[in-house]
């Protein structure tokens, strides 16, 4: 297959045209302009609707409206602008309504700095909106991922009908790669019933709201929101193992750092640290059962979560090691990355405390 | 094959497109290859840069503190790379201008004339076809074939005409790169 040069936000843009995605709306934030200039151009040509909203809440109540009518839609900003779109990411998600948000962050908190950032992964994997409710979190760690994923990102939001969220950094939407555009094979999905998209010949309308004002009923519609949590969990976890064989040291990492613990665990190997790399690549579910039978492995002695923040998904992983290993941590933040020399010497470290 | 460059230039000067072109050869070649832009708050007029990386195999870091050559096509981009290129690595300076010369011993400096090359050829605007042309010649990183295609496909239609004139300015910079 040809192999084609492509920057993170445009490849992701082209990725959502590809898989049906017929309604993008936004409002512009660094550094994911790409997404809506792209789609500004040919989201039209390819019969869809591109709308430049007047704020980040309209953009996402907008696609509230399209995902309603059973169109494929979508929104993108960057971590301050996602912030705003929380309302509706929670409201998509009462309604059940498949949309796909991508966020590809930036420095924070509050208006922060435009470069790279991971420091919005609790908002992603707990929900930075109101109310019981889980969006799948799929994280890319390079451009053919991010297309692979923003494709698959549609197929999940439709078959839970839940919000899905394709979470980047600044330095996926903005580095340039490689990519194939692979033959999909797209999963088989439930009819959209319950669009509201006319009456037609149905005996009854599609009513679509998240009121549920009596106690009761609002409970009985958390605990079926509840059951597609418990296949989402299920069925959507997904993770890579780099170099893990026979690692002594694991690093976890995700997005951006992943490559970098990649490229350290290379170095050190050759230092005599027996370095590997474990990078969830679904965050929320979060590849806790997997985490868990490393570090039980008797040949590994300890984990260092790397992250563009001061410690997020490291509670995720301490949640899955569960103290039977010792779980260090480095990272940088504001809009730092990480350098390789940085992360060796954090391993070096904690392989001292641990070996 | 590793290859981890660093370009920088004032914005016009090509040194984007300069990565960019490094990254499609590479590409025609089978490789991997990485390319990162530095962004942020620049200031026009300011120096801007790209970090590229070809390589046999994945690639992990896309970004790197000590590359195997810098590309310095201005005086501030000398000054702030210089000391990052990993011993034994080379340095490219644009010495049309750039006075200063590479002041470390430990690495190979490569001065290449690419604006009074492009401004004999007759268009300022192939200076950064010079240096690719140096680039190539010094690392042997890529086949001069590759790049003379890429070029060929780069300028279709009324641009035709330009492919002569980018040819020749690749073939002079090599002049420039080729090893002592």
């Amino acid at each position: 297959m040809k192999r084609e040069i492509w920057k993170g936000s445009e490849a992701i843009a082209e990725a959502a045209i590809r898989a049906g995605c017929r309604c993008f709306f936004g409002y512009p934030i660094t550094p994911q302009n790409e997404i809506p200039e792209y789609m500004s151009l040919h989201m039209p040509q390819s019969g869809g609707v591109f709308v430049q909203a007047e704020s980040e809440l309209a953009a996402v109540n907008m696609v509230y409206g399209a995902a309603a009518s059973g169109v494929r839609a979508m929104t993108s900003s960057s971590s301050p602008g996602v912030s705003l779109k929380q309302e509706g990411i929670s409201y998509l998600a009462a309604c059940q309504l498949p949309a796909v948000i991508v966020n590809v962050m930036r420095g924070g908190p509050g208006l922060g700095s435009i470069q790279p950032a991971q420091g919005d992964y609790f908002q992603a994997t707990r929900g930075g909106g109101n109310g019981d409710y889980r969006t799948v979190v799929l994280a890319p760690a390079n451009i053919q991922e991010a297309v692979d994923l923003t494709q698959e990102a549609f197929d999940i939001a439709d078959q839970y009908r839940n919000p899905v969220v394709l979470l980047a950094d600044g330095l996926i939407g903005q580095m340039m790669e490689p990519i194939v555009w692979k033959e999909r094979t797209p999963r088989t999905l439930p009819e959209k019933t319950w669009a509201a998209c006319g009456r037609g010949n149905r005996d009854h309308n599609n009513f679509i709201t998240s009121l549920l004002i009596d106690a009761p009923s609002c409970e009985a519609h958390n605990l079926e929101l509840h059951k597609k949590v418990l296949e989402m969990e299920k069925n959507e976890c997904r993770w890579e193992e780099i170099l893990l064989d026979d690692a002594e040291m694991v690093l976890v990492a995700y997005g951006t750092p992943s490559r970098v613990a990649q490229t350290a665990a290379e170095n050190l190997r050759r230092q005599g640290i027996k370095a590997g790399v474990f990078r969830p690549i679904t965050l929320w579910p979060y590849p806790y059962a997997r985490l868990r039978e490393i570090a039980a492995l008797d040949r590994v002695k300890g984990f260092l979560t790397v992250e563009m923040s001061l410690g997020q998904m490291l509670d995720d992983v301490n949640l899955a090691v569960a103290e039977r290993k010792p779980v260090k941590f480095y990272g940088r933040c504001g809009g730092k990355i990480p350098g390789v020399s940085e992360v060796e010497r954090a391993v070096q470290e904690a392989w001292k405390e641990v070996k | 094959m590793k290859k981890e460059v660093i370009l920088s230039g004032f914005g016009g000067q090509g040194v984007m497109s300069i990565g960019k072109n490094l990254v499609e050869a590479a590409v025609a070649e089978d490789l991997e290859a990485s390319w990162v832009p530095s962004y942020g708050p620049e200031m026009r007029g300011g120096t801007a840069n790209c970090t590229v990386i070809i390589s046999d195999g994945r690639i992990g870091a896309p970004l790197v503190e000590r590359p195997s050559e810098v590309v310095a096509m201005n005086r501030a981009a000398l000054a702030k790379f210089e000391s990052r290129v990993a011993p034994g690595g080379t340095v490219f300076v644009n010495s049309s201008i750039i006075p200063d010369k590479v002041s470390r011993e430990d690495v190979t400096a490569v001065y290449v004339p690419c604006d009074e090359i492009a401004s004999e050829l007759g268009n300022p605007k192939v200076a950064n076809m010079v240096m690719l042309g140096a680039y190539v010649a010094a690392t042997g990183a890529l086949k001069r074939e590759t790049i003379e295609a890429m070029i060929a496909e780069m300028f279709t239609g009324k641009k035709a005409k330009l492919v002569p004139l980018n040819l020749e300015a690749l073939h002079r910079g090599m002049e420039c790169g080729k090893p002592a």
